[in-house]
């Protein structure tokens, strides 16, 4: 059975502490990935989801610390290995496409130097040639010529050098791609371009892939599941289709009522408020300050993430109350 | 005499560089006429990807560049041959609203600097009190309390909350026109609309026309009642906001409007586009239409420039494929 989930994450906490608080980025936070599948993360800024990026890579830093919590890749607990072993495991099992990565490429090296470096990093065997067989041919899977190799990243456009981002990422073959607003900052069509590119690489590897953003419209073109963060704690996890057509959660339900169509002309809702500081939390679910049909409860209690049904879970009391 | 037109694009050209090599220089923007009436308010949008001559519309518009060629219009003067009365009644006229709400806030100066200070600048308060008052309605306005926001500091607010204070800050100067380059691009979904019905509230109950500059078409559609597509510099498409985005003409506007990521998991893009290296790194070369290279439906006519034709839904298409319709109706 747990052959079938590429990552298993169990209570994930992320915290900083600041000024003697302890501030939860990210809070309790458990999910299962499959072998070859898309899971979107949205959350607004400020709602923990890049910070759980760097924590499942082990990236963050002081005063950002994670507390009993353990997420299973390929038979072992990531949070927990040695030094070395996480470094061994980063790139050739899991790997990270960071937000902006595309300004992450070092401007005086050449392209083919930088993902050569990686490979060298975990293959100390491989050939001169090898290496640049190997490079070529990443550079094809991305769509690009292989004279891309040559150039220096100035030559190249933002999408071109996102495929770049994308090629490295898929270097050593990981079985799991975490990609943080994998294409913030292109214009729709390269973005377009940049998606296509992302998906069929990761269906080419049958990796499983997380994708972290805020845009909702760029969710529902590649994501099969979606989940939704807020103020660091996963609110809502659904099939894309059925998120979208029934969303349950009552941030989801306004956040798609707030997204304008190009296909019709309608008044937008905007969610009143804004997100709250995760140094003053409000008590109970922390959504209730702007929720519409926040009842008591929801001021006293903090609603877990259940199972709302076979593949849905959601955290409201209201919600939970219509299933039972 | 009233001028017919508030704010005027005249056959503009913006270039930057040139040198002997190259006398032409990089052509941000070619050829382009606009013409924002005085008599209705509308919220006009440009779009276009990066590098299209979009931002360099705006800051031609905000007098913050000098065309190459043509002019430059505020009611009926050339912005760059005004007197110093006259330029005074532009700048408070003419507003902005920037792309990104962190950067134009001075982190040491708490919010009420900045509203302040265009109010001594063009001494619109008698006193203190009634400069106070002032701000309190704009901020109204926007729908901020002016006592959560007045003396704080702009790492205090979220990124809606100051956006929504420049817009309030634009209010105080009761201008005729605001020009908006990417106000929501930065903020997040769900104040994103918010600050799109404040826009929108300005031309209904304010009467100030707006030049929403973006490259979300999606947004664009929502408010805008012109939608004015750049490609390269050139427009390429210009007509009412909903012909355009539901029935786009021209082959550049197709092509933007199936790239939308659309909010609906049912209707995801269909078939692959493919981005070339050369079309990606475009040569200086002006000639013909500039978008053959990546067009479907590129004919040997289009090595030279195209004229403007009707659409065929009312807007003016610049593209051979409507060289039947003859020329558009006259245009505004």
């Amino acid at each position: 059975m747990s052959q079938d989930i590429a990552l298993q994450v169990n209570n994930l906490r992320v915290s900083y502490m600041t000024g003697g608080n302890e501030v939860k980025a990210v809070d309790d936070v458990s999910f299962s990935l499959y072998p070859g599948e898309r899971l979107g993360v949205v959350g607004e800024s400020g709602s923990g989801n890049t910070t759980l990026a760097l924590a499942l890579m082990r990236l963050h830093k002081p005063p950002a610390y994670i507390m009993g919590s353990e997420a299973i890749l390929d038979g072992s607990d990531i949070l927990a290995l040695e030094r070395e072993a996480m470094r061994q495991t980063r790139w050739s099992k899991l790997s990270l496409i960071p937000q902006g990565s595309m300004n992450s490429l070092n401007p005086v090296v050449k392209i083919k130097h930088q993902m050569a470096d990686a490979i060298e990093a975990h293959e100390r065997g491989w050939t001169r040639g090898r290496i640049a067989k190997h490079i070529a041919e990443l550079l094809g899977r991305v769509g690009l010529p292989d004279s891309v190799a040559e150039m220096y990243p100035h030559e190249l456009s933002g999408g071109m050098k996102q495929r770049v981002c994308i090629a490295l990422a898929i270097i050593l073959e990981p079985s799991v791609i975490i990609a943080d607003e994998p294409t913030s900052a292109l214009d729709v069509v390269v973005q377009r371009v940049v998606m296509q590119t992302l998906n069929d690489v990761q269906e080419q590897l049958n990796a499983a892939m997380i994708i972290i953003g805020h845009d909702m419209g760029l969710m529902a073109q590649s994501a099969d599941r979606l989940a939704v963060m807020y103020a660091g704690k996963m609110v809502e996890v659904a099939p894309i289709s059925s998120f979208f057509s029934d969303p349950q959660h009552p941030y989801s339900q306004l956040l798609i009522n707030s997204l304008p169509s190009p296909e019709e002309k309608r008044e937008l809702t905007a969610i009143p408020g804004s997100q709250p500081s995760l140094l003053e939390l409000p008590s109970g679910c922390a959504f209730h300050p702007r929720c519409p049909i926040a009842e008591e409860r929801c001021e006293q209690e903090i609603p877990l993430l259940r199972s709302i049904s076979v593949d849905r879970r959601a955290a409201c009391h209201l919600v939970e109350a219509q299933v039972s | 005499m009233k001028a017919k037109y508030l704010l005027e694009f005249d056959n503009v050209t913006m270039a930057f560089g040139g040198n002997k090599r190259n006398p032409a220089g990089v052509v941000a923007l070619e050829e382009l006429d606009l013409h924002i009436r005085a008599d209705e308010p509308k919220i006009i949008a440009i779009a276009g990807e990066s590098g299209s001559g979009k931002t360099t519309l705006a800051r031609l518009g905000l007098a913050m560049l000098k065309p190459t060629r043509g002019r430059v219009v505020y009611k009926g003067r050339d912005l760059w041959a005004m007197t110093k009365e006259e330029r005074r009644d532009y700048r408070r006229e003419v507003q902005a609203i920037f792309q990104d709400p962190f950067a134009v806030y001075n982190p040491f100066y708490t919010i009420d600097r900045l509203l302040m200070t265009p109010i001594r600048t063009f001494k619109l308060a008698k006193d203190r009190a009634q400069a106070r008052t002032m701000m309190e309605e704009a901020l109204d306005k926007v729908g901020l309390r002016a006592g959560e926001v007045l003396g704080r500091y702009p790492h205090q607010l979220s990124g809606g909350q100051r956006q929504r204070i420049v817009v309030a800050r634009s209010l105080l100067l009761q201008p005729k026109i605001i020009v908006a380059d990417e106000p929501v691009s930065m903020i997040d979904a769900s104040l994103r609309a918010n600050i799109l019905t404040k826009l929108k509230e300005l031309r209904d109950e304010f009467g100030i026309s707006l030049l929403y500059i973006t490259h979300d078409l999606a947004t664009a559609h929502q408010i805008s009642d012109q939608i004015l597509i750049l490609y390269r510099g050139r427009v390429v498409d210009i007509g009412e906001a909903s012909t355009v985005i539901q029935n786009p003409q021209h082959p550049y506007t197709q092509l933007l409007v199936s790239s939308i990521p659309r909010p609906d998991p049912e209707r995801r893009w269909q078939g692959t586009v493919e981005i070339s290296l050369q079309e990606l790194s475009p040569s200086g070369d002006r000639a013909g239409c500039l978008f053959r290279h990546r067009c479907p439906h590129a004919m040997i006519e289009c090595e030279t420039t195209p004229g403007d034709y009707a659409g065929g839904f009312g807007q003016t298409v610049a593209c051979y494929l409507y060289k039947e319709n003859g020329a558009p109706a006259l245009a505004q």
